[in-house]
């Protein structure tokens, strides 16, 4: 109760604190919402990359093409080298007569093609598709069975997919790199408000020294500023994640170009955003002012 | 039973400077003493070690059974609650209202609301202020933002009260007021007051237990003593 009370002085101390320096507070509340804001895309945008590179993935295949007149054992031999392969995840034979009948199936000229191909003068080749585990490492298990005896051509995405999973990786470093750089700054910020803070307040806390109060009741107050900063610092961010990209899934159908590109269905995907926005604005306004009472307040 | 005790204090400060040599001293539970001396006395210096401002060099001091002289920083906020101290310069809050500035220390210490009410009215009372609650110390004059601080001081009913030369900017007059209020506070709350102070009138007037401070030395303890020349 005692813990309370005292808890929801410093709550109060440190809105009043936030308003009574206000033009310092807003400096530090600008940096943390120019912050948030790019963590918000940032996060909106690694978050729907990683959705459909794995819809991507799910779709990547290695279609292996068995060397006509290929023996049945040697067939077996082949499947068996594919299963041990590591990064094979599934795979499936698909024998020159079933590849005939689904080709026929999507389309009339095939059809109309294919029925006088019987058994022995079929063109095809017997199939194995394999889906594989990584996908960065989808080259090198092409490679792997190309090498096998009995394999005529290896096909895959052709390096299309793998380029472009590899560019969104290196943009997503950098994103990294941006909110991490802002981060820093805007924790120095709060460390300057906090720190000016504390000196226009000296003389209470001498006096709350000589009364009596606990380094925590000291301290509390400054912390939890911190914390109201980062606070009203990601409304506008939040604001923007609700609204904003609830607009850009309505503008876009749902999907970026192709309908290869899917987003993220907005709900509830961005109440996560925006809570993690709301915790990381509020985790950075505590770090600041945590390390500036910690070097300004000697108690 | 003695509530302060000093055992072969030294304080030396970090210049250099020696302020006290060789402090041996006891003040007794519901005295009230005057500590004198000029400047360098080491009066200010023994002050400040008795509510742990300052640590001593060596040497034991002992305040309501512990060692102060030990007290690590984390943990004097506990020896401060069982102390009021009054300075010089009142040291009032100036943007709060004279309530408001007795009723911090409670609020600090997070007690309840009615209780800080009723124990702040009564400070005020024994110090006369009680129709002034909502002046702000600058509405206020010397003697009675004094008397503010020391309603501060005492509101949280401590056993030792530690005044530090609290006459000092005041007149004869609105002096002889202050030292009458704390001596009433030591009559009616049983509270040890320690007075530093070099107003001779007041010592003189009071015929109060006297402690003398020369260069760091203790030059006499006695009771009902008077400010002699001889220093």
């Amino acid at each position: 109760m005692k813990l309370f009370r005292m808890l929801l002085r410093s709550i109060r101390d440190a809105f009043k604190s936030v308003f009574r320096n206000f033009s310092l507070s807003l400096a530090s509340i600008s940096c943390i919402t120019i912050t948030l804001i790019i963590v918000a895309l940032s996060i909106l945008a690694s978050f729907n990359v990683e959705n459909f590179t794995k819809e991507i993935e799910k779709d990547m295949t290695i279609v292996v093409f068995v060397d006509n007149g290929t023996s049945e054992k040697k067939i077996d031999e082949l499947e068996e080298q594919i299963k041990k392969l590591s990064n094979v995840d599934s795979y499936v034979f698909k024998g020159k007569e079933t590849v005939k009948a689904e080709m026929q199936e999507e389309s009339d000229i095939f059809k109309a093609i294919m029925t006088e191909w019987n058994e022995e003068n079929n063109p095809l080749k017997d199939t194995f598709q394999v889906k594989v585990k990584e996908i960065a490492k989808i080259s090198e298990t092409a490679k792997k069975i190309k090498s096998l005896d009995g394999v005529s051509v290896v096909r895959y995405g052709e390096g299309m997919v793998d380029q472009m999973v590899t560019a969104f990786q290196s943009i997503e470093k950098v994103a990294y790199g941006i909110v991490i750089a802002l981060v820093v700054v805007t924790v120095f910020l709060i460390i300057n408000t906090i720190k000016l803070t504390i000196f226009s307040r000296k003389r209470e806390i001498s006096i709350m020294r000589l009364v009596g109060a606990s380094n925590f009741t000291i301290k509390t107050p400054f912390i939890i500023e911190g914390m109201v900063l980062g606070l009203i610092g990601s409304i506008i961010p939040v604001c923007l994640v609700l609204f904003g990209y609830l607009a850009f899934y309505q503008y876009f159908n749902g999907y970026l170009y192709s309908k290869l590109i899917q987003l993220i269905a907005p709900e509830p995907f961005i109440y996560m955003v925006s809570l993690m926005v709301i915790g990381i604005g509020i985790l950075v306004g505590m770090i600041g002012s945590a390390s500036a009472v910690r070097k300004y307040l000697k108690v | 039973m003695d509530l302060i005790r000093l055992k072969n204090v030294k304080k030396q400060y970090k210049n250099g400077v020696t302020a006290i040599y060789d402090l041996s001293l006891s003040i007794k539970k519901g005295s009230f003493v005057f500590i004198i001396g000029g400047s360098g006395s080491g009066k200010s210096t023994l002050i400040k070690m008795l509510y742990r401002e300052e640590k001593p060099t060596s040497g034991s001091i002992i305040v309501g059974g512990v060692n102060v002289a030990k007290l690590r920083n984390k943990k004097v906020y506990k020896l401060r609650r069982k102390l009021g101290i009054v300075f010089q310069d009142y040291r009032l809050l100036p943007k709060l209202n004279v309530y408001e500035n007795v009723a911090f220390t409670l609020e600090v210490l997070g007690e309840k609301k009615d209780e800080i009410r009723r124990k702040v009215l009564k400070a005020l009372e024994l110090v006369g202020l009680k129709n002034k609650v909502h002046n702000y110390p600058d509405q206020l004059s010397g003697g009675e933002q004094q008397r503010v601080a020391i309603a501060r001081a005492i509101v949280n009913e401590p056993k030792l009260l530690i005044c530090d030369e609290p006459t000092g900017n005041l007149d004869p007059e609105r002096s002889m007021e202050i030292v009458k209020v704390l001596e009433e506070i030591n009559k009616t709350c049983g509270t040890t007051v320690l007075m530093a102070t070099h107003d001779k009138e007041i010592v003189n007037k009071m015929q109060k237990q006297v402690i003398v401070l020369k260069e760091g030395r203790l030059i006499k303890q006695e009771e009902r003593g008077t400010y002699s020349e001889a220093f």
